[in-house]
């Protein structure tokens, strides 16, 4: 369906409109509470090793202290209000028969395709925290020492699942993937 | 190890020349120390020279324990090493998994007619060299018995008689000579020379105002101007790093032959002093990458690299380069004959990116401004605001640079990008060996319309990036590199972004 849009004779003229569309599949609503539990970890221990590094330089003195960590403060809480959401609008999944697609990030952004045929391995991640909420980070990787695709904050049941499905797919395709 | 045809699958132990090449090795090593011990200890000579005796003896019974101890064997299946007695260690490489097999002979080695063999998996296990197995060492034949025989050349050679016959692809030529100054090894060269001199005349507690020669001199400097000290320096300095670097080129590029041999593998032989043989099975080939420095672009010169798998990352650096810096012509000629592609790909027109690219490179540009500005509140010496502001225009004239440099392009079997700020880097990655594709966007580069497209491969670095691109440049160039790939994923103006979920 999309084979029609893309023509491009002998030279490459930019058809203005090409776009990526977001993969099918969103992550779990509860890795919102994942990324925000773990932003706030980061924000305080920040604004901790800042408040012991001023206070102990010349900015203390100067009357920098308290503006300075205010600022980050107010910094901080606006990341751990927006990154998450962001976060959840952003990160999407998909498996194809032929490939597995994905995109991540917030500020800045990244789609990643791998094709089945070039999968090496499928594994699952899961931190304590994410234990505690029933989630799994699953990372398929190809040859390629650049290439590996993660899949951040999936229901550990769903990703179970997956991790079965992109196994069998890919034992089945021969050849060694480079 | 004397057996003309040892059995296959005996254990061997390393030539016993060895029994000589370890001590002397390490005693080399020890030179300047000995040297500094024998010429300045004159007063307790007996003491220090009991204590090197005892270390030569030492040194002499680490080399014999360590060849009695260690042996290896080939098999049909597998390489094996085992040494040590204490910590034994057993080493073994499948044949298979085998993908380089390197030779190198140091001086001391090539006296004794040795080479150490390198056999390498390519496999980066946790940034190790779990998958590398050395023969430090045997013979010069048995070194190149066994390299033919673990590149599974042997059998093709023994076969048929009228194999093809090695093809010599390119070979050293003396004008390349004029590149060397323009390499970073002139760089070396210079903090070598300052580093020894410093070493020298700090071990042997020498205080160069004592040296009648450098009191000389540094008294005439003192009531010269202070210009024509610094020219002084500075024309040591230069004459210092070309000589150096003349000499760094011809110890690592003596006799230089880049040959393909029947068996699809590419050797390359090189070396003065220390010589090396690298080979590299064509079928791991993905593409080339020609590199050009600032200097060496000036000089119309360029490096050569291959891409290919099984290097082993970042640990193979330096075992891709294919040529010493040499012409750019040169450089296409030699890779449009390894590629075996004519024209090169590296010569394909290439298109350029958005002015979009351009004004992101001279917002960075534009960097030391603020910086300035920021050395200035902080009320840090004077003089640092005003390095910044010099660097500016430093900075903006590379901006310019990197953005003319940016570029993309498409041949018949191979993708084509080309970027970089000083150092200009020109990829030719196999279509076929892509496995995969990256897009990323910064919030900057969404705003300017723009994003980085990096084609993942086994080979090389792993992902080789076409930056900047105009989005839906960079995706048609992405679906047309590698049809059905990321196609699926497209959407276009007929096909309206679908929401999911």
């Amino acid at each position: 369906m999309i084979a029609g849009v893309i023509r491009h004779g002998g030279g490459m003229q930019s058809s203005e409109t090409l776009q990526l569309r977001p993969p099918r599949h969103q992550v779990s609503r509860r890795a919102i509470t994942w990324w925000t539990v773990r932003a706030v970890g980061s924000v305080v221990t920040v604004l901790i090793a800042l408040g012991v590094a001023l206070a102990s330089w010349p900015f203390a003195r100067i009357g920098l202290l308290w503006p300075i960590l205010g600022t980050v403060l107010l910094l901080g809480v606006g990341y751990v209000v927006v990154m998450p959401q962001w976060r959840f609008r952003v990160h999407r999944w998909e498996v194809t028969e032929d490939a597995v697609y994905t995109s991540a990030g917030w500020l800045s952004q990244e789609w990643r395709v791998a094709p089945m045929s070039r999968i090496q391995t499928v594994d699952t991640e899961r931190g304590p925290l994410q234990q505690l909420l029933g989630l799994s980070t699953v990372t398929v990787t190809t040859a390629s020492v650049a290439g590996a695709l993660q899949i951040a904050g999936l229901d550990h049941r769903l990703a179970r699942d997956l991790v079965e499905q992109l196994t069998a797919t890919t034992q089945a395709t021969p050849g060694d993937a480079t | 190890m004397t057996e003309a045809a040892p059995a296959p699958s005996s254990w061997q132990r390393l030539d016993p020349r060895m029994l000589a090449v370890t001590p002397l090795r390490q005693l080399a090593g020890f030179l300047p120390v000995i040297l500094i011990v024998l010429v300045v200890g004159a007063r307790d000579l007996d003491g220090r020279f009991y204590g090197l005796i005892a270390a030569v003896v030492a040194l002499v019974l680490a080399g014999i324990g360590r060849w009695f101890t260690t042996r290896y064997r080939v098999t049909d299946e597998r390489v094996e090493l085992r040494s040590g007695l204490l910590f034994r260690q057993r080493r073994s490489v499948p044949r298979d998994r085998i993908r380089t097999v390197d030779l190198t002979a140091g001086p001391v080695h090539r006296l004794f007619g040795l080479s150490v063999l390198n056999i390498g998996t390519g496999q980066q296990v946790q940034g190790t060299e779990a998958g590398e197995l050395s023969l430090d060492a045997v013979s010069a034949t048995e070194a190149d018995r066994l390299r033919q025989q673990l590149l599974e050349r042997a059998a093709v050679a023994q076969a048929e008689e009228d194999t093809p016959p090695d093809q010599e692809i390119a070979r050293l030529d003396w004008s390349w000579l004029r590149y060397a100054p323009l390499t970073t090894s002139s760089l070396v060269a210079v903090g070598a020379v300052a580093g020894a001199a410093g070493q020298f005349v700090g071990e042997l507690g020498v205080d160069p105002t004592d040296v009648e020669a450098i009191n000389g001199a540094r008294e005439q400097l003192d009531t010269a101007p202070l210009w024509l000290g610094a020219t002084v320096f500075a024309v040591f300095v230069l004459i210092v790093a070309v000589l150096g670097a003349i000499l760094i080129f011809v110890e690592v590029w003596w006799g230089f032959r880049l040959v393909r041999e029947a068996g699809g593998t590419l050797r390359v032989r090189r070396g003065a002093l220390t010589t090396r043989s690298i080979s590299l099975e064509e079928r791991r080939l993905r593409g080339v990458e020609i590199s050009e420095p600032l200097l060496l672009r000036a000089g119309r010169g360029a490096r050569l690299a291959a891409i290919a798998t099984g290097l082993g990352g970042s640990q193979g650096e330096g075992r891709g380069t294919l040529l010493p810096p040499a012409p750019v012509v040169e450089t296409h000629r030699v890779a449009a004959a390894v590629l075996a592609e004519a024209p090169a790909p590296t010569t394909t027109p290439l298109r350029r990116h958005p002015a979009a690219a351009l004004r992101r490179r001279l917002v960075r540009g534009a960097l030391p401004a603020p910086v300035a500005a920021l050395l200035w509140l902080l009320a840090v010496p004077g003089w640092l605001p005003w390095v910044a502001v010099a660097l500016l225009p430093l900075t903006l004239l590379l901006a310019v640079d990197a953005y003319r440099n940016l570029g993309h392009g498409l041949a018949q079997r191979y993708l084509v990008t080309r970027h970089g700020a000083g150092v200009r880097r020109c990829a030719a990655l196999q279509r076929s060996g892509v496995i995969g594709w990256t897009v990323s966007q910064s919030l900057f580069q969404r705003r300017a319309g723009l994003v980085t497209l990096v084609a993942t491969t086994a080979a090389g670095s792993g992902g080789y990036a076409v930056y900047d691109v105009a989005i839906s440049d960079g995706l048609a160039v992405a679906e047309q590199a590698v049809p059905g790939l990321l196609g699926p994923f497209l959407t276009g103006p007929a096909h309206p972004v679908e929401h999911p979920d």
